[in-house]
């Protein structure tokens, strides 16, 4: 089974995925992440203005089989939240690089997006 | 160590299942999705291959005497073609496992069949035949996990779609009862028995017909993700979680079946359990609904609103049919009626959650 790895973004070892449009990320988990996770029923995210360290688990999403923690691309200020995950958390299976976005951030430094994996590193790391 | 694998591995593979050690098998655990899995089951059918529960069969003179010594409810009850759900104690009362007794239709060749718990059946077999040669009884024991399949077909619609691949008669056929006859062709044993709540069938046959019996069975194949969230939303237990001889032990009143301990009966544990059932178990399971946010898992600490210890949660999940988060837990006696307010600590954070007596849903 093949899963969608967008081109525009830059991912981590363990499944996020980041959107990086000036000095602003959007961050989210991948396909593959929520086709391993199955049906998701919860999603615990941070408030708005905290501020996440590159690595550093951030939130939580629950399955009904399994808890993963969420861990921060980069560093940052939490400047938007997906409220939505509130009530239909499983948006992140139907639509994880879209609607089922999590959080944006203010990134500190972006030269810390350098560290991510490309689309292709990321590509052969689940295949 | 390597794992048992069911004799429907290959059909499984192909329909891309996830699979997961369980009890030493390999089994599958999601095909679909254990939402849709399981709202196919609430709604019209779905099949499981339940292979790794285990199949021992007690024949000979002594099969209901030593049956009866080894397990709390009592086979004497049963005639040719019923069945009993019951528990298997130790000397203390202490659950080793729960099983099915089926006392086999006439014609068969064995009189008992029992299903003990996946990977269980090793240890069971070594039980009845010890208990056996110490007491000098005149029975057959035989370990016969590896020589059946076992497929349970489930759900509102499950009496049709095996109607339509039987000549038993299943409306016959109550709650418990268990008959011989063909299933798609192939010799099977039907068992009105199930795991869900739901109207269903549990199918014994070979191994090498297995494959016939699950095409035949047109309905949604579900893994055992599926199988754990039906059993919670009706309070079943499950071997390992709810008790286990050394992580979790529990006598039958604790975990809420002390309606399969016949004390007039002779067992393994009727002594220490006459003792429990005169003074009340100390400690009950109980369900446990959220009403913040969150899941409640194996484990996490059950308090009460100002916070002090009062138990743990065996089995947790989001209930797909609710939408609810819900679980069982022991706490004392005391506690273990509905609507109190308790709190389920979440990675650290008290949850707000009241008690609620299972099954969850009305079935």
């Amino acid at each position: 089974m093949s899963f969608d790895v967008p081109d525009d973004l830059r991912y981590l070892e363990s499944h996020e995925w980041v959107r990086v449009a000036g000095d602003t990320a959007e961050v989210g988990i991948t396909a593959f992440a929520q086709d391993e996770l199955g049906d998701v029923v919860f999603v615990e995210l941070p408030d708005e203005g905290t501020e996440l360290t590159a690595g550093e688990d951030f939130g939580v999403v629950e399955s009904i089989k399994a808890v993963s923690d969420v861990y921060a691309p980069v560093s940052g200020t939490v400047t938007a939240v997906n409220d939505r995950l509130r009530d239909e958390p499983e948006l992140l299976n139907e639509d994880p690089f879209g609607d089922g976005w999590m959080l944006t951030v203010e990134v500190d430094d972006k030269s810390e997006t350098d560290d991510l994996l490309s689309p292709d590193a990321y590509r052969d790391q689940i295949e | 160590m390597t794992l048992r694998a069911p004799p429907l591995s290959a059909i499984h593979e192909r329909a891309d299942a996830s699979f997961t050690d369980f009890g030493g098998w390999e089994m599958p655990v999601e095909f679909e999705s254990i939402r849709i899995e399981h709202e196919a089951v609430r709604s019209e059918a779905g099949k499981f291959d339940v292979s790794h529960m285990g199949q021992i069969t007690v024949a000979g003179p002594d099969a209901a005497t030593l049956t009866q010594r080894l397990t709390t409810n009592d086979v004497t009850m049963l005639d040719p073609g019923e069945a009993q759900y019951g528990a298997i104690t130790d000397e203390d009362g202490i659950m080793l496992d729960d099983t099915v007794v089926y006392r086999l239709p006439e014609g068969a060749a064995d009189e008992f069949l029992f299903i003990p718990n996946a990977g269980h059946d090793g240890e069971m077999t070594e039980r009845w035949l010890s208990e056996r040669d110490e007491r000098g009884l005149d029975a057959t024991v035989t370990n016969r996990t590896e020589e059946y399949a076992m497929i349970a077909v489930q759900g509102p619609d499950a009496p049709d779609l095996l109607s339509a691949e039987t000549a038993v008669s299943l409306t016959a056929l109550s709650r418990f009862e268990v008959a011989a006859g063909a299933v798609a062709g192939v010799d099977s044993l039907i068992a009105r028995t199930g795991y869900t709540g739901e109207p269903g069938f549990e199918i014994l046959c070979l191994p090498d017909d297995a494959g016939v019996v699950w095409d035949a069975l047109e309905c949604q194949p579900c893994g055992l993700g599926a199988r754990d969230t039906l059993r919670l939303e009706m309070g079943f237990l499950l071997s390992g979680q709810e008790f286990h001889p050394v992580d979790e032990p529990r006598t039958p009143y604790e975990a809420g079946i002390g309606w399969t301990v016949k004390l007039d009966t002779e067992f393994v544990g009727r002594d220490a359990l006459e003792g429990v059932a005169a003074d009340g178990p100390e400690e009950k399971l109980i369900g446990i609904e959220l009403v913040d946010r969150g899941v409640p898992r194996h484990g996490y600490d059950v308090t009460t609103p100002d916070g002090e210890p009062i138990g743990h949660i065996t089995s947790g999940t989001m209930s797909p049919t609710l939408g609810a988060p819900i679980a069982l837990a022991y706490v004392p006696s005391a506690y273990a009626e509905p609507d109190k307010s308790v709190r389920v600590v979440v990675r650290g954070e008290p949850k707000k959650a009241r008690t609620r007596s299972t099954p969850f849903l009305d079935r």
